[in-house]
């Protein structure tokens, strides 16, 4: 009957969240997690809208934006003086300002939940972002605000200063948000966000206003939005117009559904995932964006239930326990997946080579290999692991879909 | 009037563009009393039965909910005023559970509202309600299971309860038996009568079995106007009803009232 609280899950995460600095050395990687923290936040906050409440909005970056810039605020103005607001508590003034933000925008956006619902909150996106740039002063435009997280009081030490303070209070924030926001999925509330999601019409027939029940989603949304943005004022000391940008809330939208919106544990992947891509896979290749946008298009075709979609399936079909059957053909769509992958990157890092040639000259490297853009060898070979990697694959799905329906996509 | 009326139409009239659906229908319905609304196709039933909840407003003339206009009232505060309707094509929440159907359809009666410190599993009232109509409905085995994965039939039971599940006094059922074969209709039809007891019933039905087993009263709509408000005796003696509708559908006196 409760089936969100699994304790054991949820002491595992908490033992994550704690060990997880330990696990690897160095200060990128403890940025790595600050930053995975913050973002998990974010996609759960998302998805309160899209997964629980089958709104599509293209202007969350609003809410974490916004909250961001309290956070910014009150870090500047509240904390030093005596006695001043504790930095544990400026992501909340973060919070509190998102919240109050989707109030005041809720009204306006939620009378439907379908394309009149995206409209709109591409237009306030659109909307807070240009205000934003068109007062510098307030916002610090592109260059933006910066602020000191090392204010007031230090209770047992505590000054923020060192980065693994700040990630365990980051962790601390995660852990309460995701928690409260997975209870929320099991209050009478969430259960009518639920149904609107589903058939609002029929909702208001049993005595709820739908508009009232998105509205509500959306002030509960925004406030953990706002937390999010203000624990990132925090993380990195600065916030800039582009934290309330369309490229943001995209960001939000994009990995949220990765990650699978079906459930809350999908969001907390998407998070993961953001931070991976974006920090990571950015550093790595200059077409990162053009990965995330093909990786995107394959999972809305072929996994709408996203990477917790994608492991739930797999978990069902260990269970029903013949998987020594299906297990070589599965391996092959992985090995020729893979050789597809490798045949695709080539071609792209190739086609963006292009471009430096000039600069660069015309070899680079790629996967411990030298490839040259000016021979036709190099295409060659590109094009030939693409279609050596795609014949098999697309001949094993088949067979796979056969022999196994249902059993993984 | 000496007996309160649950519902109550007076000189209702609704156009779409120039066609007049509804010509000046008056209607009152005592409080407890089960009604059919029946008429040949295009008589203007399913505008007529939007018109009582609230769906579509009236061009001229006053519907009345237990003496209350609801004219330009929302679906909610209509469904709050004590009118509970079903609908033709089965309507539910098709990913939540049956258990949560039934729930959210019980929750506002309940003064649940819109709570959000409070465990929805802990709302032991809508728990015991959503029980016990499960129970009523066949529906006990499914409760787990995602309403959209339910038969036919069964979604048909489920929008019966998901109306019923808010105790409101004045219940309109649009089709409740469409599509069903006989069996089920028969016992569909029991259903309805016991989960609807002591309340003000309304249902638009085809099925001339299902109309004469559960009516106390049937109304008889012809080309936008009422031609009979009667008792299904009266009604099927009257020559003027089988003249403009009826005719040899009518079950015969004699097997009537299976």
């Amino acid at each position: 009957m409760k089936p969100v609280l699994h304790k054991g899950l949820w002491a595992g995460f908490a033992l994550l969240l704690v060990l997880a600095p330990w696990l690897h050395d160095g200060g990128f990687w403890l940025s790595l997690l600050s930053q995975m923290g913050i973002a998990v936040i974010a996609c759960l906050s998302f998805n309160i809208l899209l997964g629980q409440g089958g709104m599509l909005s293209f202007g969350h970056a609003v809410y974490s934006g916004l909250g961001a810039y309290a956070a910014m605020y009150a870090l500047n103005h509240w904390c030093s003086g005596t006695p001043g607001l504790p930095v544990t508590l400026v992501p909340l003034v973060g919070g509190l300002a998102g919240m109050g933000c989707a109030t005041l925008l809720g009204w306006l956006s939620t009378r439907s939940a379908g394309t009149a619902f995206a409209m709109i909150t591409l237009a306030i996106g659109e909307l807070v972002f240009a205000v934003a740039l068109m007062l510098p002063e307030l916002s610090g435009g592109e260059a933006g605000l910066s602020g000191n997280r090392v204010v007031g009081a230090a209770p047992w030490g505590m000054t923020f200063g060192p980065a693994i303070q700040v990630y365990y209070l980051i962790a601390a924030y995660t852990l309460v948000c995701a928690a409260l926001m997975v209870a929320f999925t099991a209050t009478p509330l969430g259960r009518l966000l639920n149904a609107v999601r589903d058939n609002p019409q029929r909702v208001a027939f049993v005595g709820y206003d739908p508009r009232w029940v998105r509205t509500l989603a959306l002030v509960i949304s925004g406030f953990f939005a706002g937390v999010a943005g203000g624990l990132a004022t925090l993380n990195f000391e600065i916030v800039n117009a582009e934290a309330l940008g369309a490229a943001r809330s995209g960001a939000y939208l994009l990995f949220t559904f990765l990650g699978g919106t079906a459930t809350m544990f999908g969001p907390v992947l998407g998070g993961v995932l953001m931070v991976l891509a974006t920090v990571l896979l950015s550093a790595w290749t200059q077409a990162w964006l053009l990965y995330l946008g093909l990786l995107f298009m394959v999972m809305v075709i072929w996994a709408p239930d996203g990477l917790a979609g994608l492991l739930q399936a797999h978990g069902r079909a260990l269970r029903q326990g013949n998987w020594r059957r299906w297990l070589p053909l599965y391996m092959g769509l992985w090995l020729s997946g893979m050789v597809v992958l490798c045949g695709a990157g080539a071609l792209v890092e190739m086609t963006y080579h292009l471009q430096l040639q000039a600069v660069q000259g015309s070899a680079l490297r790629y996967l411990g290999q030298t490839l040259d853009v000016t021979q036709t060898s190099s295409w060659l070979m590109g094009v030939g692991m693409l279609l050596a990697g795609l014949l098999p694959f697309l001949a094993l799905r088949k067979c796979f879909a056969l022999a196994h329906p249902g059993a993984a996509a | 009037m000496s007996k309160a009326m649950a519902l109550e139409l007076r000189d209702v009239h609704k156009r779409f563009g120039r066609t007049e659906v509804i010509r000046g229908v008056s209607l009152s319905v005592p409080a407890g009393e089960r009604v059919a609304l029946i008429g040949p196709n295009g008589a203007g039933k399913s505008t007529l039965f939007n018109l009582m909840s609230g769906s579509l407003s009236p061009d001229q003339g006053d519907v009345l909910l237990q003496g209350r206009s609801i004219a330009g009232r929302k679906p909610h505060e209509i469904n709050r005023m004590g009118l509970a309707r079903s609908f033709q094509i089965s309507n539910v929440f098709p990913r939540l559970s049956v258990r949560d159907n039934l729930r959210c359809s019980a929750l506002w009666s309940l003064g649940t509202g819109y709570a959000l410190f409070r465990w929805l599993h802990r709302c032991t009232e809508a728990n015991q309600r959503a029980d016990l109509l499960m129970e009523q409905l066949g529906l006990s085995a499914q409760a787990g299971v995602p309403a959209q994965q339910l038969s036919y039939a069964e979604q048909r039971a489920l929008e019966l309860g998901m109306t019923v599940a808010g105790n409101a006094p004045v219940i309109l059922l649009d089709e409740p038996t469409a599509g069903m074969s006989q069996s089920e209709t028969v016992r569909f039809t029991a259903l309805i009568r016991s989960l609807t007891e002591g309340k003000t019933l309304v249902t638009v039905e085809h099925d001339m079995g299902v109309v004469f087993d559960l009516a106390d009263r049937i109304a008889v709509l012809v080309q936008g106007q009422v031609l009979a408000f009667d008792t299904p005796d009266a009604i099927r003696a009257n020559p003027l009803v089988q003249q403009a509708y009826l005719g040899n559908m009518l079950p015969s006196t004699t097997e009537g009232g299976r």
